[in-house]
């Protein structure tokens, strides 16, 4: 109930400008403590990297697994980049916060 | 035989059957059901395949849906793929019969950021499993998973935890890996899997590749543990059971003709026994063939169903040839009571003949199979497996009480008994041809050498080809041995100008008696008349001297009665004398 709400909260919020739009999906299986540890993470990132510029879909293949086919989800939890393309999947519970940069493009690796 | 297994393992271990021609019987049942097996092997040795078929058989012979993962081909592929075995994927698709979820991964869009489990997939399947509430899963090739994901220890205790998972779901399920250098499998999946493990092979031996099954191991139930042959064609699946069930065959007392009547007149006059297996053998040229074909078409003749394999001639070429013996072939083709299976014995191994001669049998179920020749196999020195090939064929054969007639080719470097002395324990009746070379012809001969359960002639019969067929006659047994062909012919000629001779020297011979009998009878007739005129003149003679007397008498007399004196005297010594 708690995490519908919150889904809702983030999905409202609108990117600033078209060209910059990230579009970010989250692939959780209830409100497992992996999960709850990812969208904390995930909010956090995009707080600092990308403000105001991105979106955020949670979504709960427990309500919905006919949704985990489109993105070839395995793995829980799971962050795509749908926007901008390419896509990008981010497994894991993003506690790396480098690898998750790294993986969204948000820093070269030198 | 089957349904006494499947009792005994309802009882331990339940089974879900494949569908799969012959699986079932080497598993005595088929899979263990609401259980994982592991199927494993090379490349292109047919793991995609068998899933398949274990799902689409499923689905439209046990009415139990089946969701197919594919970790490696897309939905349109594996649909295209399968197509060509006859199997109609998308209208299963649309029964909810089938679900197909292909699963990519790309291991350059992933990057790994801490923890994970494999939920995802477990979501997926869980889902498919549910939407069409399937009973059997393949998961076609999950190791292609440790290529996509990086951590193997969470990819590890993830999959031990979808096996259990799978157990706990209570589906079957096909789980294919590809076979690795020293393991099972490249990932070890063998240890996480244990119920039940299936390796497919693709071998190529003498540059011919055979498919072959192996169940290595089955927790709970008895199964075949020999290598299988099995082959992949237009209807799918097929393993060969072969390594018979022993010899419990219902034997036939009935008789049929060899179609040949002297043939039959040897064996007691009724020919081989139904279900038997009959060898005709002997060297290049000899007829072979001929005999094979007048049994052909003697069993259609009687109506029945004849199945000829042929490795040496075409259908049409071997049709032609026997027109000009007088066997035509044609029509029985046509009515579709014959039917010819051509192929070259090097096309494929051993053990496809075999399976092609299994499904061969089991589709056209004929009452008599012919095999022209069995020894062109033989190829380098693999005797050994040919036997055991025909011994499986044999076996076959006798159980679906199918009269089997062989040819072989034996060289002539050879003895005629000894070159086939490796089948020759499995043959029922064996008719040897053999060449007789005698002055300067080559003729040919014809004996049982053994007909298991009848008093068979022990004699040779010379073999005769002729435009009404094969003629068998009997040879010439003489002092100086057995003659055939025109060494026969002469002989008997001779025979016959001695014996005209003979008779024409009776006829001289009565004609000299009855020359010599009349003679003496003419002889008689003339001594007879000249008896007769000797007799008359001595007669006449004798009278003329009676008379004579008579005269000389009266004369006498006279002279008395002149001379009264001298009559006294006279009177006495004339009554003296008369």
């Amino acid at each position: 109930m708690n995490e519908k709400s919150v889904v809702k909260t983030i999905k409202r919020k609108p990117p600033k400008t078209d060209d910059n739009k990230w579009v970010l999906r989250l692939y959780v299986a209830g409100q497992s403590p992996k999960a709850l540890t990812a969208f904390t993470n995930l909010k956090k990132i995009c707080a600092e990297q990308l403000e105001g510029k991105y979106s955020i879909e949670v979504i709960d293949l427990l309500i919905n697994p006919q949704r985990g086919n489109e993105d070839q989800i395995l793995a829980l939890p799971t962050l795509v980049r749908k926007l901008p393309v390419p896509v990008r999947k981010i497994i894991g519970d993003l506690s790396d916060t480098e690898r998750v940069l790294v993986g969204l493009d948000l820093l070269r690796v030198d | 035989m089957k349904k006494v297994v499947q009792t005994i393992s309802q009882a331990t271990l339940l089974k879900s059957p494949t569908g799969i021609q012959g699986f079932d019987e080497i598993t005595a049942g088929g899979l263990p059901a609401g259980r994982p097996t592991l199927v494993c092997g090379s490349a292109g040795c047919g793991k995609t395949l068998f899933g398949m078929e274990f799902l689409v058989r499923g689905a439209t012979l046990y009415d139990e849906p089946g969701v197919f993962m594919s970790f490696e081909e897309t939905n349109e592929e594996l649909i295209q793929n399968v197509a060509s075995l006859g199997f109609d994927l998308e209208d299963l698709i649309k029964h909810k019969k089938i679900a197909l979820d292909h699963v990519h991964i790309e291991r350059s869009e992933i990057e790994e950021t801490g923890e994970y489990d494999l939920e995802g997939l477990f979501i997926r399947l869980g889902y498919a499993i549910d939407s069409i509430g399937a009973k059997r899963v393949v998961l076609d090739t999950i190791e292609s998973l440790f290529a996509g994901l990086p951590n193997q220890l969470i990819l590890r205790a993830e999959l031990r935890r979808l096996f259990r998972w799978i157990k706990e779901k209570g589906v079957t399920a096909i789980i294919t890996g590809e076979r690795g250098d020293e393991t099972l499998t490249r990932q070890g999946l063998e240890e996480y899997v244990s119920d039940c493990v299936i390796v497919l092979d693709h071998r190529v031996t003498e540059q011919t590749s055979t498919r072959r099954l192996r169940v290595v191991k089955y927790r709970g139930s008895l199964h075949g543990t020999n290598e299988y042959p099995f082959l992949i064609d237009e209807t799918g699946f097929s393993v060969l059971p072969i390594t018979s069930l022993g010899l419990e065959h219902i034997v036939s007392n009935e008789r049929i003709s060899s179609g040949i009547t002297e043939l039959d007149k040897m064996l007691e006059g009724k020919g081989y026994f139904r279900g038997s297996t009959v060898l005709v053998s002997g060297t290049a040229g000899v007829g072979k063939t001929s005999v094979a074909a007048h049994f052909a078409e003697a069993a259609c003749k009687r109506g029945e169903r004849v199945l000829y394999f042929c490795f040496e001639e075409s259908p049409n070429q071997l049709m032609r040839n026997m027109r000009s013996i007088g066997i035509k072939l044609e029509p029985w083709v046509q009515k579709g009571l014959l039917q010819f299976q051509a192929t070259r014995p090097t096309f494929y191994g051993l053990e496809m003949h075999l399976a092609v001669t299994h499904k061969a049998v089991n589709a056209f179920k004929p009452d008599i199979v012919i095999m022209d020749p069995i020894n062109t196999f033989i190829l380098g020195d693999k005797e050994n497996e040919v036997k055991t090939m025909l011994m499986r064929i044999v076996d076959f054969l006798k159980e679906n009480q199918i009269t089997a007639l062989f040819t072989s080719l034996t060289s002539t470097e050879s003895t005629l008994e000894s070159s086939d002395v490796g089948i020759s324990s499995l043959i029922d009746t064996w008719l040897l041809l053999r060449d007789i070379e005698l002055n300067g012809e080559r003729n040919r001969g014809m004996y049982v050498l053994k007909s298991r359960g009848m008093a068979n002639s022990n004699q040779i019969r010379e073999f005769i080809l002729t435009n009404n067929g094969v003629e068998l006659r009997e040879v010439y047994i003489g002092a100086s041995g057995v003659l055939t062909g025109s060494a026969r012919v002469a002989q008997e000629a001779n025979e016959n100008a001695g014996l005209l001779k003979r008779k024409h020297e009776i006829e001289r011979k009565k004609r000299e008696l009855e020359r010599k009998r009349k003679l003496m009878e003419s002889r008689i007739a003339a001594m007879h008349a000249e008896f007769k005129s000797e007799e008359s003149e001595a007669l006449k003679n004798i009278e003329t001297e009676q008379d004579t007397i008579n005269l000389l008498e009266r004369d006498k007399i006279e002279m008395a009665v002149s001379r009264k004196s001298i009559i006294e005297k006279r009177k006495k010594k004339k009554h003296i004398k008369l």
